[in-house]
């Protein structure tokens, strides 16, 4: 069954009108996305910093509303960006634990809102289901009545879960949902989202620049760069035997022990602008393989072998 | 709360402003219980009687009132209006503000630019103009003064709310179902609400000038009601033959509106969260240094930190946030230090040069010797010509290093003339290359440019490029790849690599990232709350950890190529240091602890470079 389908999603950020000469066509900082994800799969989503995942994610749940393409979660279209009405179906779990919960109200108060006001729920079972939530992402009641403050970036990262939690939607978006804590911490988590996954039978959308933490995660992955899909195929075999020049990158930059440091050959390494964005596929610049078709016609996603698909004019064969 | 009154009242003219603001509102509040005359009888025969006159105290004015009942009534009413207004142009200006900030965009504009045109009027011509609309009177008047101020709390919240509308709570709040008017209610405004009373302390005073202001020009209250600005103007023309008329509501003026400007300043100090951490003070130029015991003796390194022990002092609580650490480099070596979030590593590398804030940074213990040289007792000057020169450091996040008003090359070459005595073109050539040496394409061009005309890659390659700028022999690198992409992360650690092996550079590399710590350095040292709990030749660490917490910790990190699988936690956290346990600090979460592990400190076995602090270690140590 579908989860989650997207269907030529994009966002274009409008620039103002300059008093002279015409105006800018805006930034296109996503561009148009297609993918379906199954009930009860984790989608890892990979990319760098300014490749979009954030705007993305936003237009997912509603924080964002976008400027082309559908959103459908089990078959209910969802196209007024309101955040109560996606609230139901979509939750998001934020980056930074802590600037994700007001720091004037006490956790009780925080876990209260959605079930007040997405559930209508009374004050009686408001906290009987506070209690079901809290024991199972291993909280202490006693924190109900503690200001955010209080707690450490992992405990208020279980918070902010069981927030989501609340909600009882059906799928979550986790934006970088560990990148925030520490190696110990951050597999408390992993392992806390994994039980609950299973539990809720929930559809996770996992957000993250860390390719490892994907791969350990995910059943498929989306690679992004300058705001559009270059890479979609399984996680165990996307990093391993990428199509795409920059997914091949991502995965031979993470530092792995016993492998010795090199940087991977690559011709620049700067973004392009976004407000000039090349011609042809954004990567042309930095990849070793690029030719003058890749400077002049923009790849399109194409089916590779293993059920990949790539946006390359010269994808990697092995 | 009783914190706040406590900061509060140390600042002695807050409180004096306090308790004088304190005597007149109890004085204004029991002003009709009081045995006065009536304010408003005159008896023309008493006029313009002295003070300490027989049943005038304060004597009468030109009507033969008593002057020391109208004061009292007329500061009732003077501040009643004041704080009505304040009030009133506090709500009005915080909604308005609240709403722009809130909504952003098109609404923000349009009521921002409203807003603007009402602060283009002078304040008093405003006034003016709507008193003479409304017509005179004292409710007239407390209208235009409320009017009138509306537009510095409107752009007062305005900014504040403008921040928080975009922090993630908010966000967190819409997906929780919540509409417009309850984030504002319940969100924004307790998160506004200090601000709010911290501008409305400090504008009461100028409000209630304001009222007097308009009640002096005839604005305002009416005869015979008396109000302090009333009773000025009234007496303004006697001000030569009975000045006591004019000075007595005068003075009530000046204290009234001095005490609650005192007040108002001591308030806005006290929520100040960064005078609350008790930081009143500018950090000293190098950590405060308060060594008990002995001086460990000199070693033939390059740079060796001995026994180092740097504590946090603040309040009654001491953090041990380096404890017994010793740690050292040969040139051309790179050695790893390697913990988790508050386990000292950080805080060691910034003991090296004395860095550590002080107050409340204290180096309690041991010694940091360059070449012999004790870093940790030298005196400031000395110390100073080693910074930069001999050790270097990069930090984690190279756009808050980098000024952001200078070009990075005439900071890069400043660098450079703070040590040597060249002139300005021969540090322009010396910068450039030094940007070559960093790998920086086109840098004659890239000299010029400044921090935030850089990407974050590019950036970190002139923090590298200023450590390198004087030739120094260690570079302490404090999590230099944290704040970067992977694939700029293997560019800048390749580029370190490349120039340790060129220059013979000693390397100290703090992280927690064991993949970076196993491609770049030759030795790594493990860090847990404040103390090194195993050390050795990273291939031998890394392979055969002997500390359990260095196994566990390596197994929590999962590794590109191994496909889905559940994650090795470690649970619980690590201690306080502030509350450490006696004993091993990891004991707690430990599942090989004894009874032997909780008690009396627990020393490093094995011999060097292979030691580990464990009395149950995983491997045998040599």
């Amino acid at each position: 069954m579908t989860a989650l389908k997207v269907d030529n999603l994009s966002k274009t950020f409008p620039l103002g009108r300059p008093f002279f000469g015409k105006a800018h066509p805006g930034v296109r900082a996503v561009r148009p996305i297609s993918f379906s994800v199954r009930t009860g799969e984790t989608l890892g989503i990979v990319g760098e910093s300014g490749c979009g995942k954030s705007t993305f994610a936003r237009m997912l749940v509603g924080l964002l509303s976008p400027s082309t393409g559908t959103i459908e979660i089990e078959g209910r279209a969802l196209d007024n960006a309101d955040p109560a009405a996606f609230g139901r179906l979509i939750q998001y779990v934020f980056q930074d634990p802590i600037s994700s919960l007001n720091p004037r109200k006490t956790i009780r108060q925080i876990m209260e809102v959605p079930l007040k006001r997405l559930h209508g729920l009374g004050k009686a079972e408001r906290h009987v289901r506070i209690r079901e939530i809290f024991s199972q992402v291993n909280l202490r009641e006693e924190f109900l009545d503690r200001y955010p403050h209080e707690f450490s970036g992992g405990q208020a990262q279980r918070i902010g879960i069981a927030r989501a939690l609340a909600a009882a939607p059906r799928i979550m978006v986790l934006d970088e949902p560990v990148s925030a804590l520490d190696v110990s911490v951050q597999a408390q988590v992993l392992n806390l989202l994994a039980e609950l996954k299973q539990q809720y039978e929930l559809t996770y959308l996992f957000i993250s620049h860390d390719l490892a933490v994907v791969e350990a995660v995910s059943e498929r992955v989306i690679v992004l760069y300058f705001g559009s899909v270059v890479e979609i195929g399984d996680a165990e075999t996307i990093f391993n035997a990428p199509k795409h020049p920059y997914t091949r990158l991502l995965a031979q930059s993470a530092p792995i022990v016993g492998r010795p440091l090199t940087a991977p050959e690559q011709k620049d390494n700067e973004l392009p602008d976004p407000l000039n964005p090349p011609a042809g596929c954004a990567f042309a610049g930095r990849c070793l393989r690029a030719s003058d078709l890749c400077r002049h016609q923009e790849p399109q996603l194409s089916s590779m072998e293993n059920g990949q698909f790539a946006a390359c004019h010269h994808p990697i064969e092995d | 709360m009783t914190r706040f009154l406590a900061l509060l009242v140390r600042n002695r003219l807050a409180a004096a402003g306090g308790i004088i603001l304190f005597c007149v509102l109890v004085l204004t509040l029991i002003t009709p219980f009081l045995p006065l005359q009536d304010p408003d009888v005159t008896a023309t025969a008493n006029r313009f009687l002295r003070p300490f006159s027989p049943g005038h105290l304060l004597g009468t004015d030109h009507l033969g009132r008593d002057l020391l009942s109208r004061l009292l009534w007329g500061t009732r009413l003077s501040l009643a209006v004041g704080i009505a207004a304040a009030v009133l142009a506090a709500v009005i200006g915080s909604a308005i503000g609240i709403t722009a900030g809130y909504f952003g965009g098109r609404t923000d504009n349009i009521i921002m630019r409203l807003v603007d045109m009402l602060m283009a009027f002078p304040y008093i011509l405003l006034a003016l103009a709507i008193v003479a609309a409304l017509g005179p009177g004292l409710m007239n008047a407390l209208i235009a003064v409320a009017a009138v101020n509306i537009p510095f709390f409107a752009r007062n919240i305005r900014g504040i709310t403008v921040g928080l509308a975009g922090q993630e709570f908010v966000d967190a709040a819409r997906l929780g179902g919540l509409g417009h008017t309850r984030i504002i209610l319940t969100e924004l405004l307790p998160n506004v609400i200090p601000v709010i009373v911290i501008a409305m302390s400090t504008t009461v005073g100028w409000m209630i000038l304001e009222t007097a202001g308009l009640s002096f020009l005839g604005l305002g209250s009416q005869p015979p009601q008396a109000d302090l600005g009333s009773m000025l103007g009234e007496a303004r023309s006697a001000l030569i033959t009975s000045p006591h008329t004019s000075v007595i509501p005068g003075l009530m003026i000046f204290i009234i509106v001095m005490s609650i400007n005192l007040l108002g300043d001591g308030v806005r100090d006290a929520l100040d969260p960064r005078l609350r951490s008790g930081a009143l003070s500018r950090p000293r130029a190098a950590t405060l240094v308060e060594r008990q015991g002995e001086i460990p003796a000199a070693s033939d390194d390059l740079l060796a930190i001995q026994e180092l022990e740097t504590q946090f002092h603040v309040g009654q609580r001491t953090y041990r946030a380096v404890n017994q650490v010793s740690l050292s480099v040969r040139p051309g070596e790179c050695l790893g230090v390697i913990g988790e979030s508050g386990s000292g590593k950080s805080v060691t590398a910034l003991s090296v040069m004395g860095l550590v804030a002080s107050p409340p940074g204290v180096i309690t213990g041991g010694a940091v010797r360059f070449r012999g040289d004790d870093l940790v007792g030298m005196p400031y000057e000395q110390l100073r010509q080693k910074r930069g020169d001999r050790v270097a450091y990069i930090f984690q996040d190279p756009l808050s290093t980098l000024h952001p008003l200078y070009r990075t090359g005439d900071q890069l070459a400043e660098a450079i003339r703070s040590h040597h005595r060249i002139d300005k073109a021969q540090a322009r050539a010396r910068a450039i290359d030094l940007f070559k040496a960093v790998r920086i394409p086109n840098a004659e061009s890239r000299i010029d440019n400044y921090p935030h005309e850089m990407s974050g890659g590019m950036r970190q390659r002139v923090g590298i490029a200023m450590a390198l700028a004087n030739e120094p022999d260690v570079i302490i690198a404090d999590e230099p790849t944290t704040a970067l992409d992977v694939t700029v992360q293997a560019q800048i650690l390749t580029l370190l690599d490349e120039l340790r092996r060129e220059r013979g550079l000693a390397i100290i590399f703090i992280t927690h990232d064991f993949g970076v710590v196993g491609q770049l350095c030759d030795r790594v040292a493990v860090m847990y709350a404040g103390r090194i709990i195993e050390e050795g030749p990273t291939g031998a660490v890394l392979a055969a950890p002997a500390h359990p917490y260095t196994k566990r910790l390596i197994a929590c990190v999962p590794e590109l190529g191994e496909g889905r699988r559940k994650l090795a936690a470690i649970p619980g956290l690590p201690p306080a240091v502030d509350r450490l346990p006696a004993g091993c600090a990891f004991a707690e979460r430990c599942d090989k602890a004894q009874e032997a592990c909780r008690t009396g400190d627990i020393s490093l076995s094995g011999t060097a470079p292979r030691t580990v602090r464990c009395l149950f270690p995983e491997e045998a140590m040599p």
